[in-house]
């Protein structure tokens, strides 16, 4: 259903009132930014010199953004790996017939599902040493916390995709003597997998907003590499830091779902994830967006 | 779809164009230059600490990345300050030169884990010798003796006098910190906001999102002198925070060795001109009395 | 495990502060998220480019950086707020409010045209097609997304208080960690089970929920 649907083709009186509308709509929104900049303005936020901080070389600031840049995309990247594999296996548990592997699989994948990725690095950063005797740097804490929380989001998204395939594929698989690993593993998979993509790109997206977390725990990443440049230069170059990091993930985000959007166009066949399964239960926000726009196109 | 490719394209354009703009940071950025003198010959005894790294010729110290004058991390990745020159001449007495010490940050929550862990050979990062660390790890020195005192907003708004205004102000410490555990316990009514920097402490004071912030009084008056038109230091110590050198539990050759270095250090000038050439720089004082070192 | 008897009362309190910023986070969230999808789909352009300009810049930034932005950012603008708390409301609200948009401008757009042609036809305005036809019916394909949502709130909010000066469950972690490192486990296992008791009903109703209106696709 189309917006358009809501209202009539509009005559000259609507026509009028749109363009009406449409003008103290705009100048409502241009006078909000014109009131914001003016405030910035006056509190000095707009010289040039606190935003050409941010792009020159000399200062090393856009170098040690950039380093940040790649270190997040190496936190994400290794966690995105190993989340895919560890979700697929916690995937096979869940799915599998006895019960003595999933209810077991089940209540951890609920678990890790349930609590703050947040209290998951802090108690991998401040109890890894004293409760599990590993040790652990700071990479590596932030990506087993990543790997934990998004191990349990993947298993059920690739156990949505599996569930989704047409009945008639793995009942064919079965009439021909084919075991259940068999079919999971030569007929499912590898439709699932194509169904899943688009889902599998947002959660790269996701990942990579959730590096930010590693703030927290002083790890280099953009925000944290920000807050560093603002104690050495002074704080009057708070906001355009944020700003700066902030546009960063923006744009590195923006692309990475245009991917997932152009990705899901391609590969947009018969057949949808099952009813059932469409939203679930615990999935973080992008997830739910998702899940909601593939339902409901 | 050409609309979006047009606005990417602009957009990359003006990034370019931007690349090559200048700012007074960037005029101000100088590399910093190495003032310690690195040991040629060095003998220990084998199977030490000390023998290791020496062979190894490289050492890890962790230290603060975000404390003006004490450990404060330039764009470059290597940090600058009081701690990282007190390191700096204990590797020396390594034959360790200052361009192979690795630097890794410690946080305050980081530094016993760290040690205990093996990721730091060593740390010194405004380290406060107490019993409950002693636990965990060991200590050489003290170094330096601070002591916790109060922040405010230049001209003392609230007439803060000492400790007992903490009770009365909003005060600002990190999350898990030994000023903040102070407050906690002696101040337990008090309104007290914790972050997971003093940084994020000192802006919110700026701001006036807080009263106080609460730390060691040398971290303190690097953030006065960094901005002396925004803050004040109530002066008025409360406590004693004697900074130590953290090293593993156990290693007392590697911990009587950094003892004798340090004792050194001040004698022969290279402490006083450390602190000159960092913290006192920052403060404008001159460098205090060593403190005496403590060989348990 | 002595540990965690000890500071009940923190913990207490904790969820507590936990339970309220996450409410009155969602209230908003709902509200202001409404608002702008009404914004998506309305005839005005510049409404709609507000709309679309606000959900693709919040969702594609992490919350952290929301939550910077709006402590220590917005002084710059003279926006400045006093009460952490508050200021967390505020940043998890408009950080969600992008998200409950789209599930609420997929939910009318699920509505079939049908419906909508209907009501013009019976010439019904914007309006009230908008308020009387559409909107009821997107409602039940929109539960049980906002419901997710809802679940997703919750665990953001642990970020107000493990970075930003809110005295919810999270903050409470690294100083009791500290001050009892021999029951790490134990403590952490309580601050996880505090937080399971919000989020494991909510993620029950939600499944049952998506049963019953599962049945309308």
């Amino acid at each position: 259903m189309s917006a358009s649907v809501l209202f009539d083709d509009l005559g000259p009186r609507g026509r009028r009132n749109v363009r009406i509308g449409s003008g103290v709509g705009g100048l409502f929104v241009l006078g909000l930014i014109v009131l914001g900049l003016q405030r910035m303005a006056a509190n000095g936020q707009l010289e040039a010199d606190r935003w050409a901080i941010v792009f020159d070389p000399r200062t090393g600031v856009p170098q040690s953004l950039g380093r940040a840049l790649i270190v997040t995309l190496q936190a994400a990247g290794a966690a995105m790996l190993f989340a895919t594999l560890l979700g697929a296996i916690l995937a096979f548990g869940r799915l599998s017939d006895h019960a003595a592997l999933r209810v077991p699989v089940s209540v951890v994948v609920e678990f890790f599902r349930a609590i703050p990725l947040v209290i998951l690095i802090l108690f991998l950063f401040l109890g890894a040493r004293p409760v599990l005797g590993l040790d652990l740097p700071r990479f590596w804490t932030l990506v087993l916390g990543l790997v934990l929380y998004n191990m349990a989001v993947l298993c059920e998204i690739i156990r949505a995709g599996i569930l989704s395939i047409d009945r008639g594929q793995s009942e064919a698989a079965y009439a021909l003597g084919m075991r259940k690993s068999q079919v999971l593993v030569s007929i499912l998979l590898p439709q699932a997998v194509r169904r899943m993509l688009p889902a599998l790109v947002s959660q790269l997206v996701v990942l990579l907003k959730d590096t930010s977390l590693g703030f927290i725990i002083a790890y280099p990443e953009l925000l944290q590499q920000a807050r560093n440049i603002i104690n050495f230069f002074g704080s009057q170059y708070s906001l355009q830091l944020y700003v700066a990091a902030a546009g960063i993930y923006i744009i590195v985000n923006f692309l990475l779902s245009t991917i997932a959007h152009q990705l899901e166009k391609r590969v947009n066949r018969s057949g949808r994830i099952a009813a059932g399964a469409t939203v679930i239960a615990g999935a973080n926000e992008d997830q739910t967006l998702a899940a909601v726009a593939r339902d409901n196109g | 779809m050409r609309v979006r490719r047009l606005t990417a394209a602009c957009a990359a354009l003006g990034l370019v164009a931007l690349a090559g703009c200048s700012s007074e940071a960037g005029n101000d950025a100088t590399a910093p230059d190495a003032t310690v003198p690195v040991e040629e010959e060095v003998q220990f005894d084998e199977g030490t600490t000390m023998a290791e790294l020496a062979e190894a010729g490289a050492i890890t110290v962790g230290t603060k990345f975000d404390q003006p004058g004490f450990g404060l991390v330039s764009p470059d990745g290597v940090p600058e300050g009081f701690d990282v020159e007190i390191a700096k001449i204990i590797a020396a007495k390594l034959g360790i030169a200052p361009e192979d010490i690795e630097w890794v940050e410690t946080i305050s929550a980081n530094r016993e884990p760290f040690l205990q862990q093996g990721q730091v050979d060593m740390v010194a990062a405004t380290y406060t010798i107490n019993d409950d660390r002693k636990e965990l790890i060991d200590f050489a020195g003290p170094y330096y003796v601070a002591g916790q005192d109060i922040m405010v907003a230049a001209g003392n708004p609230l007439g803060v006098e000492g400790e007992e205004s903490l009770a009365d102000i909003r005060v600002c410490s990190v999350n898990g910190s030994t000023p903040a555990g102070y407050v906690q316990e002696n101040y337990p009514d008090a309104d007290l906001t914790l972050f997971d920097e003093y940084s994020l402490c000192a802006e919110a004071l700026k701001n006036d999102q807080v009263d106080a912030v609460t730390t060691d009084n040398v971290i303190l008056t690097s953030f006065v002198a960094q901005d002396p038109e925004a803050f004040e230091l109530v002066d008025n110590p409360f406590t004693e925070e004697p900074y130590g050198i953290g090293i593993p539990l156990g290693d007392d050759e590697f911990r009587t060795f950094i003892n004798d270095v340090l004792e050194e250090s001040f004698e022969d000038g290279s402490w006083a001109a450390a602190w000159d050439a960092t913290a006192g720089a920052i403060t404008g004082a001159p460098a205090p009395e060593p403190p005496a070192v403590d060989r348990y | 495990m002595q540990a965690l008897l000890d500071n009940l009362d923190r913990l207490w309190a904790g969820f507590l502060t936990t339970l309220a910023m996450s409410v009155a986070a969602a209230v908003i969230a709902t509200i202001l998220g409404t608002i702008l999808a009404a914004f998506r789909v309305s005839p005005l352009p510049p409404l709609r480019a507000l709309g679309a300009t606000y959900v693709q810049l919040v969702r594609n930034t992490p919350l952290t950086a929301v939550f910077f932005i709006v402590i220590f950012g917005l002084p710059a603008v003279d926006v400045t707020f006093q009460n952490f708390f508050i200021a967390a409301i505020v940043a998890l609200s408009v950080y969600t409010a992008a998200f409950v948009c789209e599930v609420v401008r997929s939910g009318i757009n699920s509505v079939s045209t049908g419906q909508a042609e209907a009501a013009r036809a019976i010439g019904l305005t914007f309006g009230q097609s908008l308020r009387d036809v559409v909107l009821p019916q997107a409602f039940r394909s929109v539960v049980p997304p906002l419901g997710n949502l809802w679940i997703a709130l919750v665990k953001n909010s642990a970020i107000a208080g493990g970075g930003f000066a809110v005295a919810d469950i999270a903050q409470l972690a690294p100083s009791l960690a500290r001050d009892n490192p021999a029951q790490v486990l134990a403590i952490f296992g309580g601050i996880a089970l505090a937080y399971m008791v919000i989020t494991v009903p909510s993620g029950i109703a939600v499944g049952v929920i998506e049963r019953r209106t599962a049945i309308l696709r």
